[in-house]
């Protein structure tokens, strides 16, 4: 049973963050809080990043990762919280868009 | 987001309690509300439904716009009894998106040769619930007919609150089980809570019927169940 919850403790992102802030790393929290049409990953999903580029958890299905990992830059740099979108309607559709056609709504915030 | 608060939600969760994350999307700022906090203003109905349904989401309030992150304890469903009914209820409760755990001492009914995919204690609950309590966020159905196994679990359960309380038997039966709860020191109230004759009245008849009956009124109970701090909530 104790395994079990560890198990279930290493792949909660909250339980990283905190984790990863108690070894004194910068880390940012992204999170969906908007869905339309069919998304990959319900309201609510989260993805924990360092400034190194770590990342636990998910957004998508692992369609938008790589941008909002990019993105949390800016954030990690100014601390300021901010909202990224992803779609089909969006100009980058091609290169980080979400196939399934759906759309989303990101909120990524530095923890700290 | 402020480490304090990620510490204490995730202390809660932890600990199996209800709690929403209530971010300002423009500030950045949060703050965290338990089930039963007392909230004000517009805030409060957003925060009340978000315990009921367990949905996130984004909602306008005092003109400014903020996400609800609400988390939930997962629901499960502990049943007290490895028989016959048990055996349908597992598989119907696992695609219904319950945690199922079964609790019976009589090793020749637990055995996993009747029971697939689902938590088996061949244990006294007396035993089994000292290492895993009960809590709001769990059903009870004591379903074994014996008094020596049932009784302590659902008197256990009424005392944690769990949000459904149900036990097989007839009236008769039932009327016998009130006796002996009044005299563990229960109220009248409180053994109110119980759900006896166990399950919906859909005329069940077959184990399975049983179980399908059970987990209707199971899932009722979630959803209509009252809130922590005592305001009785009806689904939209």
């Amino acid at each position: 049973m104790n395994t079990e919850i560890a198990a279930a403790d290493a792949l909660d992102p909250l339980q990283v963050a905190e984790n990863w802030t108690g070894a004194g790393r910068d880390v940012a929290i992204a999170t969906v809080i908007e869905t339309w049409g069919s998304a990959p990953r319900p309201v609510g999903s989260q993805l924990v990043i360092d400034s190194d580029g770590n990342f636990h958890g998910s957004v998508s299905g692992g369609c938008v990762e790589g941008a909002v990992i990019a993105e949390a830059a800016d954030v990690f740099e100014n601390g300021k919280p901010r909202m990224l979108e992803f779609g089909v309607a969006d100009e980058t559709a091609w290169q980080v868009g979400l196939s399934c056609g759906g759309r989303i709504k990101v909120f990524v915030e530095r923890l700290g | 987001m402020d480490p304090k608060l990620l510490r204490q939600l995730n202390a809660e969760r932890a600990a199996r309690r209800a709690a929403i994350l209530v971010t300002d999307l423009e500030r950045g700022s949060d703050r965290l509300v338990r089930e039963g906090d007392d909230v004000a203003g517009e805030l409060r109905e957003a925060v009340e439904r978000g315990f009921r349904s367990g949905k996130s989401g984004v909602a306008e309030i005092d003109d400014r716009q903020m996400f609800l992150n609400v988390h939930l304890p997962p629901p499960r469903i502990v049943v007290i009894g490895a028989v016959h009914i048990s055996q349908a209820l597992a598989p119907m409760a696992r695609i219904a998106g319950f945690d199922m755990a079964i609790i019976d001492p009589r090793t020749a009914f637990a055995t996993d040769e009747r029971f697939h995919d689902v938590t088996l204690h061949a244990e006294w609950p007396e035993d089994v619930l000292k290492e895993h309590p009960l809590d709001a966020y769990t059903a009870l159905c004591a379903v074994t007919h014996d008094p020596k196994i049932d009784d302590y679990p659902l008197a256990a359960a009424l005392r944690a609150g769990c949000f459904y309380v149900g036990a097989l038997g007839s009236r008769k039966t039932h009327a016998k089980r009130v006796d002996r709860l009044k005299e563990q020191g229960l109220t009248e109230a409180e053994i109110g809570r119980i759900h006896a004759p166990i399950g919906l009245d859909i005329a069940a008849a077959s184990p399975a019927e049983i179980a399908v009956a059970t987990l209707a009124q199971v899932i009722e109970a979630l959803r209509k169940r009252e809130l922590a701090g005592g305001r009785a909530m009806r689904a939209a």
